[in-house]
Formats: C-alpha cells, sequence, structure tokens
C-alpha cells in the first residue's frame, strides 16, 4: 500500500525534520518509488532464519565486550564545549521546556 | 626528481625518502602546490602549516639516523568522515560547518603514529550517503579522467585526489560500496577490509553494523602498507575484531604453495557469481571484466562457476538496513551539544525540526525518513527485521561459494562513471548501480577494487574481488599478481602527468 501524504507528515514528525510542502511532496512520490523495489523482500520465505545483527557474528561468537569500571578519560569540558551552539557557565543551554 | 614526486606511489615514495633521495618536506611542498592549484573540488580544507611541521620532524629523526616505518614522511589526506582534532571536520554536511573535534579518530591518530603526513581533509558525500559525490554541502567532486563525470561516492574527493596524483594515497570508509565504487571510477585501487578490522572510533557514524575504514591508493601494494597501519583492535570500538596487528604487506608478498614464475596464481579458485554478469550490464564493462579474468585465468588461477542468488534482494536490503541505523544515528544531530542551530525557534520541539531541515541535505533527510519509518510500529516487522534476516541468507550464500572457491570476481559498477547531474531526478536509480558492492558490505566481507581496464569515453573500470572474512592478505596478493601483468593501475588521467 503507497504511502500517503499523511503518513510522510507523521514520519517526519517522529524524525524532528520540518519539511516544506513541497519538499514532502517530492519525499511522497521518491518514498513510494523506493518502497515499489523493497516489495520483492516480502516475497522470501525467511521463517526459521536468524537475523544477522553485526555481520562477525556470521563467524563467530560475538560478545559484547565491557571494559572496567574505571576513570579513563580526564576532565575536558571546555575542549568538548567548543563547537556547542550555546554554553553557560559550563551547561549546554535549551529553550525553556518544563514551565 | 622534484618533476616526477607526484607520480610516486607509496611504497615507491617509501624506498625514495628511505634512502633520503628525497626529503619529505620536498615531497610535501611539491604536491600541497599541486593541491592549491586543483580544481576537482577534492579538498574541504589544506593544512600545509601542519603538515609541513610534521614533515620536518619526520626528516630530522631520519636524519639522526632513526629507523623508520614504511609511511614515515609520506604524504596521506582524510576522508573528511574521520574526526581530527587539528582540521575542521564536516562529514561533507553543513551540520558540521566548522566543527571542531576534541579528538582525532583512532584511523587519523594511528596514520600519524606511523608519520603519515597529513595534509588535509577530503570531500565526500555528506554523512557518506551518496555514490557520486554529488550529495557533498560543500559542492561536487570531478572526475580526472573526465571533469563532466562523477569520480564516485562517497569517498569521491579521495578517489579523485589519488586519480589526479595529488597524493600516493588517502583514507575512505565503505558503508555500501564508498571505497570500492569511486576507485572503480577513478581507476585507482581500494580495499574495504573486513568488518571490525579497522575500528570505527571518530568516524562520524552512518551505518554502523556495515561502516567500515580503508585506504584508497594507486596499487595493492600501496593499500598494504596503509592497511597494516591503520587497522588493529581498538577497546574505543565495541565491534573490533580482538586480533594481533596484521603485516598485510608481508602477507600479499606470500607466495601460493604450488606457484611457479608464469603461474603464480597456480591452485587459486576464483568463483564468478553468474549473477554478476547480467544482461543490463554494460557492454565496455563486461568486456573489460572478462579480459581481466582472461588475465588471471593466465595467471594460473581457475575460474569457478558460483551463485549467489539474492544478489538483486541485496539492495532493498541494504535500503532498510542503512537509513535504519541512520536515522539512529543521526539523531544526535539535534542542534544542543555540537553542530548547526537554527537561528529562530519557539521552543524545543520547533530547534529540533528546524535545526536539522537547515543542516541536513535532500538525500540525507530522504534516508532519516526511510529508516524512521521502517523502525516505525507496525512496519519494523515487516521490513527492518525482515530485511536482517534475508541480511542472514545473502551472508550464507557467500559461504556457499567459499565451499568451492578462495576468492570472488566480479564488476564494481554496471558502467563507468556517469556525468554529474545524471541522476539528479531519481534517486532509486543511484541505489540500483549499487548492486554488484552492497552484497559483501551486508555479510561484513573484504572486498576491493583494482583498475581492470577502460570502457566509453576512456573511463576506467575497475574489477571487485571479494574474499571470505579476514582474508585481506590473500586478495592483496592475487590484485598485487594481477597488477604484476597488467599496467591500468599505472595509467594516469590526462592532466595529471
Amino acid at each position: 500500500m503507497p504511502l500517503t501524504p499523511q503518513d510522510v507528515s507523521r514520519i517526519a514528525h517522529l524524525a524532528r525534520l520540518e519539511l516544506k510542502p513541497d519538499e514532502r511532496a517530492a519525499m511522497l512520490g521518491q518514498l513510494n518509488g523506493f518502497f515499489r523495489i523493497v516489495e520483492q523482500m516480502s516475497r522470501v520465505d525467511t521463517r526459521g532464519v536468524e537475523p544477522l545483527y553485526t555481520p562477525l557474528s556470521a563467524v563467530h561468537a560475538v560478545a559484547l565486550r565491557l571494559r572496567d569500571d574505571v576513570v579513563t578519560e580526564s576532565d575536558q569540558r571546555e575542549r568538548n564545549q567548543v563547537s556547542a551552539p550555546a554554553v553557560e557557565d559550563g551547561l549546554f543551554l535549551v529553550p525553556k521546556v518544563i514551565e | 626528481m622534484s618533476g616526477a614526486l607526484h607520480e610516486l606511489g607509496v611504497a615507491a615514495l617509501s624506498r625514495a625518502l628511505a634512502a633520503r633521495e628525497v626529503s619529505s618536506v620536498e615531497v610535501t611542498n611539491h604536491l600541497l602546490a599541486r593541491i592549491n592549484a586543483e580544481q576537482l573540488g577534492a579538498f574541504l580544507h589544506v593544512g600545509s602549516e601542519a603538515a609541513l611541521a610534521q614533515a620536518r620532524a619526520i626528516d630530522a629523526r631520519r636524519a639522526a639516523g632513526e629507523t623508520l616505518g614504511p609511511l614515515a614522511g609520506v604524504p596521506i589526506a582524510h576522508k573528511d568522515i574521520f574526526v581530527t582534532a587539528g582540521m575542521p571536520s564536516t562529514a561533507g554536511s553543513k551540520m558540521l560547518a566548522g566543527y571542531a573535534s576534541p579528538f582525532d579518530a583512532t584511523v587519523v591518530a594511528r596514520l600519524a603514529a606511523a608519520g603519515a603526513v597529513s595534509l588535509g581533509k577530503l570531500n565526500c558525500d555528506e554523512f557518506a550517503m551518496g555514490s557520486a559525490n554529488e550529495n557533498s554541502a560543500y559542492g561536487p567532486v570531478r572526475n580526472p579522467w573526465d571533469p563532466s563525470r562523477v569520480p564516485g561516492g562517497s569517498s569521491g574527493g579521495s578517489a579523485a585526489a589519488v586519480a589526479a596524483r595529488l597524493l600516493p594515497a588517502a583514507t575512505g570508509t565503505d558503508t555500501g560500496g564508498s571505497i570500492r565504487q569511486p576507485a572503480s571510477f577513478s581507476g585507482i585501487t581500494g580495499i574495504k577490509p573486513t568488518y571490525g578490522v579497522c575500528s570505527r572510533y571518530g568516524m562520524v557514524a552512518f551505518a554502523s553494523s556495515l561502516d567500515q575504514a580503508g585506504p584508497l591508493a594507486r596499487s595493492a601494494e600501496d593499500c598494504a602498507l596503509m592497511l597494516s597501519a591503520m587497522s588493529g583492535f581498538d577497546a574505543r570500538d565495541a565491534t573490533s575484531a580482538e586480533r594481533a596487528p596484521q603485516d598485510f604487506h608481508a602477507q600479499m608478498l606470500q607466495t601460493r604453495e604450488g606457484a611457479t614464475a608464469s603461474r603464480p596464481l597456480a591452485g587459486l579458485r576464483i568463483g564468478v557469481p553468474r549473477e554478476f554478469f547480467p544482461a543490463a550490464l554494460a557492454v565496455d564493462v563486461n568486456a573489460a571484466l572478462r579480459a581481466a579474468l582472461a588475465v588471471l585465468e593466465g595467471l594460473g588461477a581457475t575460474l569457478v562457476d558460483v551463485s549467489l542468488p539474492r544478489t538483486e534482494l541485496s539492495i532493498p536490503v541494504y535500503y532498510i538496513i542503512a537509513p535504519a541505523e541512520a536515522s539512529s544515528n543521526l539523531s544526535r544531530f539535534d542542534g544542543v551539544k555540537f553542530g548547526h542551530r537554527t537561528a529562530q525557534f519557539a521552543d524545543l520541539a520547533e530547534m529540533y525540526a528546524k535545526t536539522r531541515a537547515e543542516g541536513f541535505g535532500t538525500e540525507v533527510k530522504r534516508r532519516i525518513m526511510i529508516g524512521t519509518y521502517v523502525l516505525s510500529h507496525g512496519y519494523y516487522d515487516a521490513y527492518y527485521l525482515q530485511a536482517q534476516k534475508l541480511r542472514r541468507m545473502i551472508a550464507d550464500d557467500f559461504q556457499q561459494c567459499f565451499a568451492s572457491c578462495d576468492l570472488i570476481a566480479g564488476p564494481v559498477a554496471p558502467s563507468v562513471a556517469w556525468k554529474l547531474g545524471a541522476q539528479d531526478d531519481d534517486p532509486v536509480a543511484a541505489y540500483l548501480a549499487d548492486i554488484f558492492t552492497l552484497p559483501a558490505s551486508l555479510a561484513g566481507l573484504p572486498g576491493m577494487s583494482l583498475p581492470a581496464g577502460f570502457g566509453e569515453g576512456g573511463m576506467p573500470v575497475g574489477l571487485q574481488l571479494i574474499g571470505n572474512y579476514f582474508s585481506e592478505g590473500a586478495m592483496l596478493h592475487a590484485a598485487h599478481v594481477f597488477q604484476q601483468a597488467t599496467d591500468f593501475h599505472t595509467r594516469c588521467p590526462a592532466g595529471a602527468q
């Protein structure tokens, strides 16, 4: 079933992307064009197949590596905030969320 | 010998530096002059002073009698998807204009530790999303073989700079073909190693289960030298492969059992997947590939007919999984901690939506939309989960092939490089052209592209080799033997002599 203009608006909202009306129209056509090539996927019987989320698990058991619980990083607050759009007293500034 | 300095590849330059026939400062200055005159759009940032300081330091160490590694004093540059502490890191996006990383990517740090001199940052598709380098917020890159054509992507700046003899080698990344395809389109050699061989730490994330770094250079030998320095276990990358450091150059030189001088590839079984030679394959690509396969046969290899039945399916599978991971990875660009923030907004929600609307380009938005949709409630099983199951089947298909062959060979792309703007109106057409690079990406297998001839308009054609997990040494060996018998990799675009 093709996507509708409402679907595009809903997805854009989920993705926190503001789309202009002409962008939205172009996106609708392109997404539907794309999902036409996706249809062939549903015709394959994948019952009993394990999903392959990370490729090396195809060859050997992949365990999540946990590091030792020790301090590894020094305080680099100023350096890390150099590219922040707005900071004050070492804090990131955002618009007021709770009145 | 300064007139010919830019003609030297990594290995040749390394020998000249070690023999002190040339200094790192001389070659760095020579290449910086060429880079400052380049018209291809390959570079986003040139760091002349820092480069010359690095070159001077290497020359001083060599003059003091220190024995240095093969990359010491060799100029390179990095795809601008790797973050660098001393230079801006943009990922080809307006979102990261002027971004100053507080740290170096592991690949960048390792190459610096090996003594490679970094000349700057190379243009690429925005967040590495694209196959033509036309999606960079900083303008397209042109193909040195024909400036009206694309160099391939997303590592287009890396490929164009190496092909145009601005650099002996460059770093790149490959998520669905972004090293192999630009290498093919630009007539150079590039290798994407097995997933996990190079650290992803400090590579701006696109699709984390697919992203892999690798070198682009003029020959398999040059790639082997680069890859040895770039690769290795890194605790800072959760999916880094835990293995000892590899000397890919030594592995490349290892002769095969049963090899003879005239048949160095004797005993090597090369699988040729019939799905990689469809009717739609361009005639010129087909002809160059058939000739290259005949060369490999002449060198002693045996060609074996194999099948990768889900080759075509790899397109939707990849274009579901990669955008899904991208939509998640790119959620960090919200205008709070770094990057672009919109100027005017009423509240936090509007700040996010406008910041992202202004900072991301069209292709990135398209992939975020696809990814958000396939991960959303009610669609996850039909799209994302189904794609991950098909990914397993694609990986299993490869293992079936490797039961009867050692390497797989085929085209990198269905055609030679196309004209700039040729695919502007149809993003899906560009996705379809990724058909031959996506299967190995999904399986996490190593793949490389090497120059194999020329097609329409005198444009280069690449031969793709795919190996089993961690078989880079065998791939590089076959590629090196092929390059001893052919001279396609030594050809230089007119104007770059």
